[in-house]
């Protein structure tokens, strides 16, 4: 098995690709606006609806069920996308489903297939995959679009390109575009990339999807957008390739009814969203003739296995988890060095990476200060700062008791096993310095420096509170 | 309620760097007619362990703090993060739920169990309020401490922009992604500054380190003061600055 793209390789630390993002000022502001609006906007959606909390549960209680009997939900989709025609394709990892998308692309004699925006896809880096082997990657999302005509990457879940502003866009486009936008009016950028796309839709004969949901009751596949060029690929080409994670199921038709009310409210802060697509294998005479499924794990069956940690499987990449990021709102998403990003990421990425070596992997977990702003808005309650500390726990045992931190902590926790030497630790002034990484004010041998580079540590007080009660009360 | 048997659990960092917040819990608690013990046999919460991810460390801790606070009526700390640790953490880790269900955070405690929100304070100052994060979100304190604070004679409470917003702390956060934080802090810092406050106040000593940390090494001026601090505070006996 080779190496999971799912963090992108050469990617820094996390504090260490946060170092360069924070220096750059525009990236910063264009975050704190995207972000600032979108959150609020959020926030009324969510509070037009009396019963959030019950949907939120409902939500949590769907997705447990089918993590609970995933392989019996799995092969009844298999049964019905292969009774109404489609054909499914079972892929371990991301260069199994690489290969299949495209000896299928090939087969149906394609140079160029244009692509609904997809997360799955993106993680096992398909475009790239498909380029090696000769055939053409469009994407036809507009925000997608940008990303890929920016030779960039992505930094956010839904809005790939919430890291660039609107006259870093026009640039991009007059740069790879054969009629390029007049302005940077919103309106005109978007026009300009109806025309760029419009000639791929008509001449394309494969599409490539992800999926939002399947319905495994019916076989139904689900996708959701706002701009209406997915339906343009669900719709027009002969051959639909649709790629997803085998987690993404719900049992029937009847609980989408939860997922439709809660995504959109929490993805762009919508009552409904504007396209939902859905289709049941093959229909003749009406849409592609031709339909395959596959389904990729690419580390899930091993995320399932953690108890804890398996919760960011239910995850349904609303990205109100990013929008509500304190980190994410400074540092944008690539500095997670993943398809993955935001607190989602944080222990979305590690999982599925699924390395004990990767130490790029290893900081992600601790990219959080455990606000709990994510856990409040996500919509199926993943305890984000639980599978944090949870992860935490596991990247400590990777690394073994023999480094400086396992050292303090392991000194921290003697002192504390027992009050006398916690009052010792305390005469001593040693255990300000353990708890603050600082003493009195001023500058700090490390790592105490990290603090005092740009904030002042208490003055250590005449006398412990311990010493005081003794004196006073004991 | 007559009388109640109170335990004050410091917290390491109180009982360590501000003794002055644990003494004034203790003036404020006796004065509203509870009787307050200090078991000195406690020490941390574990928090700062299992934040980090030695979750073993964490649990030996959890099991100490069960045994310490085993036979009190209540426990109160003065920390929204401690209290957190306590309730929502220690029964997965040590499965004790005696001491666990009767912690409370000070303000909690205040308004839920004694049901008191004018404690006769006095402090005649310009505060804001920072809601910490674990208060806020993981239990949930809500109104209580701006209730408290607007009993408060002399005070004037001025509204924090953007208060929910995380200052940037976040335990070990703060040294292992240092610029991060940072940034954080920076713009806490703006929203305090905005405000016109002379004091910023939270139920957090942790959170109150790093931002009055912050605002002391840009010189600002503005003071951050626990909550338990300026609710001690009264006429006769009003707040000092500890040298
Ligand atoms: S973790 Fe929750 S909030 Fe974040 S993207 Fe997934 S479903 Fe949305």
């Amino acid at each position: 098995m080779g190496r999971n793209p799912v963090t992108w390789l050469g990617s820094p630390v996390f504090p260490k690709a946060a170092h360069t993002a924070l220096a750059d000022t525009q990236l910063r502001a264009n975050l704190r606006k995207a972000t600032t609006t979108i959150r609020d906007k959020r926030a009324s959606a969510v509070a037009e609806l009396a019963d959030w909390e019950e949907l939120r549960r409902a939500g949590e209680a769907i997705k447990d069920d089918v993590l609970a009997n995933l392989d019996t939900y799995l092969l009844r989709l298999e049964e019905s996308v292969t009774a109404r025609g489609g054909v499914v394709h079972w892929a371990r990892d991301a260069e199994e489903a690489n290969r299949i998308v495209l000896d299928l692309a090939r087969e149906h004699g394609a140079d160029e297939v244009v692509k609904v925006k997809s997360m799955a896809t993106a993680e096992i880096g398909l475009n790239e995959a498909l380029e090696a082997g000769g055939i053409r990657a469009v994407e036809t999302d507009l925000a997608e679009l940008i990303v890929q005509l920016g030779r960039d990457r992505p930094s956010h879940i839904l809005v790939p390109a919430i890291h660039r502003n609107r006259a870093e866009i026009r640039e991009i486009f007059r740069r790879e575009m054969s009629e390029a936008p007049v302005s940077d009016d919103p309106r005109e950028l978007a026009e300009a990339a109806r025309r760029h796309l419009r000639r791929k839709f008509l001449s394309a004969r494969v599409a490539v999807s992800g999926a939002n949901f399947a319905v495994a009751d019916t076989g139904s596949i689900v996708v959701v957008e706002s701009e209406g060029n997915g339906r343009m690929c669900l719709t027009l080409p002969q051959t639909l390739i649709t790629v997803m994670g085998i987690e993404k199921l719900v049992p029937s038709w009847r609980d989408l009814e939860v997922f439709l009310q809660l995504l959109p409210r929490s993805s762009t802060a919508e009552r409904m969203n504007p396209y939902t697509s859905v289709w049941t294998g093959v229909t003749p005479g009406d849409g592609p003739s031709r339909f395959h499924l596959v389904l990729l794990d690419n580390g899930r069956t091993a995320t399932l296995a953690d108890e804890v940690g398996r919760q960011a499987l239910r995850c349904i990449r609303c990205s109100a988890c990013l929008n509500v990021c304190p980190v994410y709102e400074r540092t944008g998403g690539q500095a997670y060095g993943s398809v993955y990003p935001g607190p989602i990421g944080a222990i979305l990425a590690p999982q599925l990476a699924d390395d004990p070596s990767d130490e790029q992997a290893a900081s992600l977990p601790y990219a959080s200060s455990l606000c709990g702003a994510c856990y409040e808005v996500c919509p199926v309650r993943i305890n984000i700062p639980q599978a944090l500390t949870h992860l935490r726990a596991k990247v400590v045992r990777n690394k073994g008791g023999r480094n400086p931190e396992a050292l303090a902590m392991a000194a921290a926790a003697w002192v504390f096993a027992d009050p006398r030497r916690f009052e010792a630790a305390q005469r001593a002034g040693s255990l300000s310095r353990l708890l603050t990484g600082a003493g009195p004010i001023g500058r700090l041998p490390w790592p105490g420096s990290k603090w005092t580079a740009t904030r002042d540590a208490p003055s250590l007080p005449k006398e412990s509170f311990r010493l005081w009660w003794r004196r006073n009360r004991g | 309620m007559s009388n109640p048997r109170v335990a004050l659990f410091a917290t390491c960092l109180t009982d360590t760097l501000y003794p002055e917040t644990a003494k004034a819990v203790v003036r404020l608690l006796e004065r509203l007619g509870c009787t307050v013990d200090f078991p000195l046999e406690q020490t941390c919460c574990g928090q700062l362990h299992f934040n980090t991810g030695y979750a073993d460390e964490a649990r030996s801790l959890a099991h100490r703090y069960a045994e310490v606070f085993e036979g009190y009526d209540y426990v109160v700390a003065p920390s929204g993060s401690c209290a957190g640790m306590v309730r929502e953490t220690h029964p997965g880790l040590c499965g004790s739920s005696v001491p666990v269900e009767r912690t409370f955070e000070l303000s909690e405690f205040l308004v839920d169990v004694l049901g008191v929100t004018d404690v006769g304070a006095y402090f005649p100052h310009r505060v804001t309020y920072h809601p910490t994060c674990h208060s806020l979100r993981m239990l949930g304190v809500g109104e209580k401490p701006l209730r408290l604070l607007r009993q408060v004679r002399g005070l004037e409470l001025v509204e924090l922009p953007q208060a929910e917003q995380c200052c940037g702390f976040g335990g070990t956060f703060a040294l292992k992604n240092a610029e991060t934080s940072t940034a954080m802090l920076a713009d806490k810092m703006r929203c305090v500054q905005d405000t016109g406050a002379q004091v910023v106040t939270a139920g957090d000593n942790s959170c109150l380190m790093h931002i009055s940390g912050g605002l002391s090494r840009l010189r600002t001026g503005v003071r951050g003061i626990h909550l338990a601090e300026i609710l001690a505070s009264t006429e006769e006996q009003p707040w000092v600055a500890t040298p």
